[in-house]
């Protein structure tokens, strides 16, 4: 009672942690459900990615000097878990320790720790994972659930995980996206190539090879539609985003269909809803007003469809973030809200007498 | 209908209202010592008129306004002996002292002798006004803005609506709900008066939607005047700030820099249209007003009426007392009021509540690193940036705060009541505020230097130019003086010559 302190008393008694943790809550039907399609190599690959995350949090908080306390609020444990679905779910463990490590420690706390980074950790891990290890990072196990007979054992696993055993080819292939760009260029059609690799049911629920976060598109979006009602997210980044991305790729597919692929293709493939509902939504990397965050969306939702048209990686969305994260505090400085008492151009408001 | 009437952001505030409102206004008595500050409202303290052993009456004048400044003056609330002149605790967080006029009542409660008044509607519009300037009476919401000095510059501005503010939407604070609940009759025949005194074409009374037995009572009191009207506004706060209340009854912005009065209105709190009906009706100027009392560690949460310059202990004391040792005691309402650190305080007129909180009803977290959620943003009513502001009022960077809105911040705590990461963003912009102020202050103070010791220059140097001048214009005579001398010289010696030359040639 002797701290000086300010108004108000009140409190809506939200939290970071709450925050983290809600969409950690969000994450967890698709997460689960991807667990049980890749079994235990890629549960151990995930838990794996956690406990980097939190030690390596932990390790930067102490170096820093601050309270060590503040590795459990969640932001560390989402950012590994982020990362953990996106990676081939069967990658070896150095993967996983790598790109949470330049995650946590090169991402966020070079910048300065939480609130301070730049970029979305997660997403610097993905990138700079895929560039320095192409092959680790495009091995697409198919889809074995763990109840399967064809699906490893935990001690068999572990070796996986070790990179012991090596994955046989066979039981390997290309995501969609993957399959229709390479396709494209041995001049097969988008819609012969799309029949080869894909289908739009069990894009939807699924039923296929990828990251965790790649598979079912259905528990991505209810993830994502929980954290629109409990306002842990806004609808502004998700919808310009995908409305962008809708809108664009509606328009080339219906202009040439041999060469682009149509908007569903988009929407289920390459963690589009991964990366709208739980990427892009990033607080610390997004643009903090609302007009900001229809500016940052579309953004994304552009340069993903430019990326998966014309250039040579498949999947996009980690560029794409990474490239709208680099404009935010341009986004930030010019779309501001309107003040209260003042035109749009900052002048106050003329009221007509005098 | 209520898509018009909303305000941009804002928070819902969990009400705790009803705790409140259980029993009517229950009149507190007299304590044995009222301290009455010399500057309970906005602007320079009043004079005292009053000395140490003077003996008073109760609405005597004790200490007066000081002219045309913004200022009000103090009357006792009751009969007694005035027992020092001097500087008591200040109901203020710093706990500093400030100057006040104690009295030790004598329980007689001995009024002046009532004077034989006139109708007041039939009075002037300069003569209300100055009839309240006399009262003592503030802007009761909590403003504390001398009533009279509005009621002069609004009859001299269009005034075309005359806003009663009964929106109250501080969490907790139920006084101006149980006034309009007992009292809408009173209410109604001030705002009349002040509607009189300012030219104002209609009244309209904005109540929060959350408080249906005032608004019935206020459309009951209301029914027979055709130009005062009540209107029924969403609860959200902060909604009771005059640029919002105008914002959703008028559907108007007030300009940036400018007041009500610039879009035709103006706004009155309830209470104090309340005290302007008593002052002309019943000749009895402020002396009291309605507190709640509320908060999980009163005993008994109400409303009562209290003599201005009661000790806030005796006043706990005296209406129930209190449950458990409260974690924190705030005076006002939870988002905008100030914490108390001594219970030896004195109500005054602003006090619209006295709040005793428990643990888990105040926010004690330790803030964390801001993770730009934008949380502030959507809240802020003015359209405020608040991260940005904390941001750089953090850095020192006050010019850069007040780019993101500072000036225009109306510290009502929306922003740092959401903030997932505690930041006490208040704080950091009442300091940032202070800080801007001073500095603009200090540079105004500079540029006034630096233009007297320019003109100081240009004086001396003018000074020494003309003395230049002027010793050039004397040499230039002195020497014109002596070339025409000497000319005169060589011309006499040439006519010497001259004459001399015919004396020889003649010769």
């Amino acid at each position: 009672m002797n701290q000086l302190v300010s108004s108000p008393h009140a409190h809506n008694r939200s939290s970071v942690q709450q925050t983290m943790l809600l969409v950690c809550a969000a994450l967890l039907p698709a997460t689960l459900y991807g667990l049980y399609l890749f079994g235990w190599p890629a549960i151990n690959l995930f838990l794996l990615c956690l406990a980097t995350a939190i030690g390596s949090e932990a390790a930067c908080l102490k170096l820093a000097g601050r309270s060590t306390q503040s590795c459990w609020d969640g932001s560390a444990l989402l950012t590994g878990w982020l990362i953990a679905m996106t990676l081939p779910p069967w990658a070896p463990w150095w993967i996983a320790v790598v790109g949470t490590l330049f995650a946590v420690v090169i991402g966020k706390h070079l910048y300065g720790g939480l609130g301070q980074n730049l970029f979305n950790p997660a997403m610097l891990a993905r990138v700079g994972l895929l560039i320095s290890f192409p092959v680790e990072m495009t091995t697409w196990i198919d889809v074995t659930p763990i109840t399967s007979a064809a699906a490893p054992g935990f001690i068999d696993s572990l070796a996986i995980t070790a990179g012991i055993t090596p994955i046989p080819d066979a039981v390997t292939g290309a995501t969609a996206l993957g399959h229709v760009k390479t396709a494209l260029t041995m001049d097969v059609t988008v819609p012969d190539a799309m029949a080869e690799s894909y289908s739009a049911g069990s894009a939807f629920f699924g039923n296929i090879r990828g990251s965790l976060g790649e598979t079912s598109a259905l528990l991505l979006l209810l993830g994502g539609l929980f954290l629109l009602y409990k306002r842990v997210i806004s609808w502004h980044i998700p919808v310009s985003m995908l409305g962008t991305l809708v809108v664009l790729s509606l328009i080339f597919s219906l202009v040439n269909p041999d060469r682009f692929e149509p908007p569903l293709f988009h929407l289920l493939t390459g963690a589009m809803m991964l990366g709208a509902f739980f990427i892009a939504t990033d607080m610390v990397t997004s643009p903090t007003t609302t007009t900001g965050q229809l500016v940052f969306g579309a953004g994304i939702g552009a340069v993903a469809f430019i990326i998966r048209s014309w250039g040579s990686f498949p999947e996009a969305i980690g560029f794409a973030v990474l490239f709208m994260n680099a404009v935010t505090p341009i986004i930030d400085r010019y779309f501001r809200p309107r003040i209260y008492g003042y035109t749009l151009t900052g002048k106050p408001i003329n009221t007509g007498k005098e | 209908m209520f898509g018009k009437l909303k305000i941009r952001g804002g928070v819902h505030a969990e009400e705790r209202k009803e705790q409140s409102t259980g029993l009517p206004i229950h009149i507190l008595g007299i304590p044995p010592v009222l301290k009455l500050p010399l500057r309970q409202h906005a602007g320079r303290p009043a004079d005292p008129v009053v000395k140490v052993g003077d003996h008073v009456l109760k609405g005597q004048l004790i200490a007066t306004s000081t002219g045309d400044d913004v200022c009000a003056s103090l009357h006792a609330p009751t009969s007694g002996t005035v027992t020092a002149v001097g500087p008591v605790t200040a109901p203020h967080p710093s706990s500093l002292t400030t100057d006040a006029i104690t009295i030790e009542p004598d329980g007689l409660d001995k009024g002046l002798e009532s004077l034989e008044s006139s109708d007041p509607m039939l009075l002037t519009a300069a003569e209300i006004a100055d009839r309240v300037d006399q009262a003592g009476i503030v802007g009761l919401g909590g403003a504390t803005f001398p009533a009279a000095l509005k009621l002069k510059s609004g009859a001299r501005q269009k005034i075309d609506t005359l806003i009663l503010n009964g929106s109250e939407c501080e969490p907790y604070l139920t006084c101006d709900d149980m006034l309009m609940r007992e009292r809408a009759e009173g209410i109604i025949s001030g705002a009349r008066l002040i509607q009189r005194a300012i030219g104002a074409r209609r009244i309209v009374a904005g109540i929060e939607d959350n408080k249906p037995e005032a608004i019935e009572a206020m459309q009951a009191a209301a029914a027979g005047f055709d130009d005062v009207s009540v209107q029924v506004i969403p609860a959200r706060y902060p909604m009771g700030s005059a640029k919002q209340l105008i914002h959703a009854i008028m559907g108007r912005e007030v300009p940036a820099g400018g007041r009500s009065s610039e879009v035709g209105a103006l706004v009155h709190n309830v209470a104090t249209a309340f005290a302007v009906h008593q002052a002309l009706y019943d000749n009895r100027p402020l002396l009291s007003r309605i507190v709640t009392l509320s908060g999980q560690c009163i005993d008994t949460p109400r409303n009562v009426e209290v003599l201005l310059g009661t000790p806030v202990s005796w006043l706990l004391e005296h209406s129930g007392g209190l449950t458990e040792t409260p974690a924190r005691i705030v005076m006002g309402g939870p988002m905008m009021g100030q914490i108390l650190r001594t219970q030896d305080v004195p109500i005054t007129k602003g006090a619209s509540g006295i709040l005793a909180l428990a643990e888990p009803e105040i926010s004690k977290t330790e803030s964390s690193p801001c993770i730009r959620c934008g949380s502030c943003v959507n809240a802020c009513p003015m359209g405020l940036v608040p991260l940005e502001m904390a941001r750089h009022s953090n850095a020192e960077d006050f010019e850069g705060a007040s780019e993101f809105g500072l000036s225009d911040c109306i510290l009502c705590g929306s922003c740092a009541y959401v903030c997932p990461s505690h930041i006490p963003l208040v704080h950091y912009f009442q300091f940032a505020k202070g800080e801007l102020s001073a500095k603009r202050e200090q540079t105004r103070r500079g540029e006034l230097t630096k233009s007297l010791s320019e003109a100081r220059n240009a004086r001396l140097e003018k000074e020494a130019a003309e003395k230049a001048a002027a010793k050039a214009a004397k040499a230039a005579k002195a020497k014109a003086a002596k070339e025409a001398r000497e000319k005169a010289k060589a011309e006499k010696a040439a006519q010497e010559a001259k004459e001399q030359a015919n004396e020889e040639s003649g010769s």
